[in-house]
């Protein structure tokens, strides 16, 4: 779980650099036009955290689990804006739904669970739920098709695939919404029209899942 | 990197990356005797140290809207603010170090902007002091332009934020306790209201060119501070109407009768000279007589701006004798000066 899992955020941090542009372009359009920047921020400093080495804990799960805490609380003391608190907040919920899973847990349940404590943890304090033009209409869908392969007994792999492609898609269906949380929301209608550039950063963390544990 | 290439709008910057390190120095150094600068968290700290049994207030958010918030740090005011990247909030990290750096033992009071960023990373911080430092935290939310529903993030915390911050310091420096100062503030915040327009746009130093397109002969009313949108675009026009177009939101929200007195504050975006925010003083304070509202105190000038924008908005506070002493009370920061 710890490779799979550090190969991760050194991907999504590869992919977040490439695609700081984008991001920043489409919050240009209904935000306040730094979200990649941020986020590419974020990132750097979470590289520098991995590039000094894992932490220094008993299993591997739990390893992951601290890896993820420390790089939430990176990204809180390093993005700003909404975003950082935010993510910060997923990755240290994620993270300590792993450092007290059960080792006998299977890989695939703890995805999904660390990712419904994330979604926890950002709706929570963002007072959000799906529908309003967030990241959660990446992330929630992601979770239920998550559960659903779960159910019908996919692999981890299999999981994380579907996981990502249902926050892509639910990345695109916040185009046609109106904003109701954060600066989009000031918009209000002409909010539309225009994907979400926090649900686009969501559908990328977990694509960059998927395509680590695929490689793993 | 060429920081003044041509395609960019010309700036006075050594590198984009240093425009707010750099701006805290600056203010350091032009004002020793009333500030202090945290250059490892871009924190102002009022010169001095923590007051013993004094409640601080501590405000931030991102650069861009100078002198708010560090332009107000010294007696009678703010105790430190936390500087973010232009138009971004800062982190809770740097909130954290300046609630301890201030903390004189009777509590400290957050002064939050309300924009997501903001009071998500005040949030953040208040839970890392917790336990060490009583804090209190009011949220300021006086933009008319933006209407408080379910459906947006609610109302932008705009010009009122001058008048709570100078208000409610005095509060503090009267030696309130941390529950009546933050009842000041929220005092002030539910009695201010506040609407800005843009002549043109701000351009923020890391993107280099304007926020947004305006043509030539179009205004954009309700403006916020970063930028982003109002509520709808007019014709260029007399100053006398544009001021109604800003007045008459802000006297209905506040519920302004015939009769009350004010706090009128004209305040310039930052790209605006003072013979015009003069001129606009001048129109609003005819629309307030033609009300029957009296103009009890004033306030003209830059206070917090949108970079280079030119515009203005308007605050009105009703002012009560409590509010009007606490606004007379001496204050002696970089930006605003009187009494001592």
């Amino acid at each position: 779980m710890f490779d799979a899992l550090e190969s991760w955020l050194r991907l999504s941090a590869a992919r977040i650099h490439e695609q700081a542009p984008a991001l920043t372009a489409l919050d240009q359009a209904i935000g306040d036009g730094d979200h990649g920047i941020n986020m590419d921020r974020g990132f750097a400093a979470i590289l520098v955290q991995l590039d000094a080495g894992a932490p220094e804990v008993e299993g591997d799960v739990a390893r992951a689990g601290t890896m993820l805490r420390t790089a939430g609380r990176t990204l809180i003391s390093t993005v700003g804006g909404a975003a950082g608190p935010l993510y910060g907040t997923a990755f240290v919920r994620a993270g300590s739904t792993l450092v007290a899973a059960e080792s006998s847990t299977a890989d695939g349940e703890l995805v999904l669970a660390a990712l419904e404590a994330a979604i926890a943890g950002i709706a929570g304090l963002g007072k959000a739920t799906a529908g309003e033009k967030t990241m959660l209409d990446a992330l929630v869908p992601a979770l239920t098709s998550g559960r659903e392969a779960l159910g019908a007994g996919s692999t981890v792999a299999e999981i994380t695939r579907v996981i990502a492609e249902a926050a892509e898609a639910g990345a695109i269906a916040t185009i046609p919404l109106l904003a109701t949380k954060g600066r989009a929301s000031y918009l209000g209608e002409r909010s539309v029209g225009h994907q979400d550039p926090g649900a686009t950063s969501s559908a990328l963390l977990l694509r960059s899942l998927a395509d680590a544990v695929a490689a793993a | 990197m060429a920081t003044n290439a041509p395609s960019r709008v010309k700036k006075l910057i050594n590198d984009v990356a240093n425009v707010v390190p750099e701006s805290l120095a600056g203010l350091g150094r032009a004002h020793p005797d009333l500030v202090k600068i945290d250059s490892a968290n871009l924190v102002v700290l009022r010169a001095g140290g923590p007051r013993p049994g004094k409640v601080s207030l501590v405000s931030g958010g991102g650069s861009g809207h100078e002198p708010l918030h560090g332009g107000f740090v010294g007696l009678g005011m703010l105790d430190a603010a936390c500087a973010g990247h232009v138009f971004t909030s800062p982190v809770p990290d740097q909130m954290e170090a300046a609630t301890r750096a201030v903390d004189g033992g009777a509590g400290v009071l957050h002064i939050v902007k309300n924009y997501t960023g903001d009071v998500l990373n005040f949030q953040l911080a208040a839970e890392l002091v917790a336990g060490d430092v009583e804090v209190a935290t009011v949220v300021t939310n006086d933009d008319v332009a933006v209407q408080d529903s379910l459906y947006t993030a609610g109302r932008r915390g705009v010009g009122g934020t001058v008048l709570v911050e100078k208000i409610a310091g005095a509060h503090a420096e009267a030696g309130g306790s941390l529950a009546a100062v933050a009842a000041t503030a929220v005092k002030v915040n539910a009695n201010v209201r506040s609407m800005g327009m843009a002549l043109t746009s701000c351009v923020v130093p890391a993107a280099g060119t304007p926020t947004f397109d305006l043509p030539d002969d179009e205004i954009e009313i309700g403006i916020g501070i970063h930028g982003e949108p109002g509520r709808r675009r007019e014709k260029i026009a007399p100053v006398d109407d544009i001021a109604r177009m800003l007045v008459d939101p802000i006297v209905s929200d506040l519920g302004l009768e015939r009769g009350e007195r004010v706090l009128a504050f004209v305040n310039g975006m930052g790209g605006t000279p003072l013979i015009e925010l003069y001129v606009a003083f001048n129109s609003v304070a005819k629309l307030l007589d033609q009300r029957g509202i009296e103009i009890g105190r004033s306030l003209v000038g830059n206070y917090i701006t949108s970079l280079e924008m030119a515009g203005f908005s308007v605050s009105l506070l009703r002012l009560d004798d409590s509010l009007a002493e606490l606004w007379d009370a001496p204050v002696h920061t970089p930006a605003l000066r009187w009494g001592v």
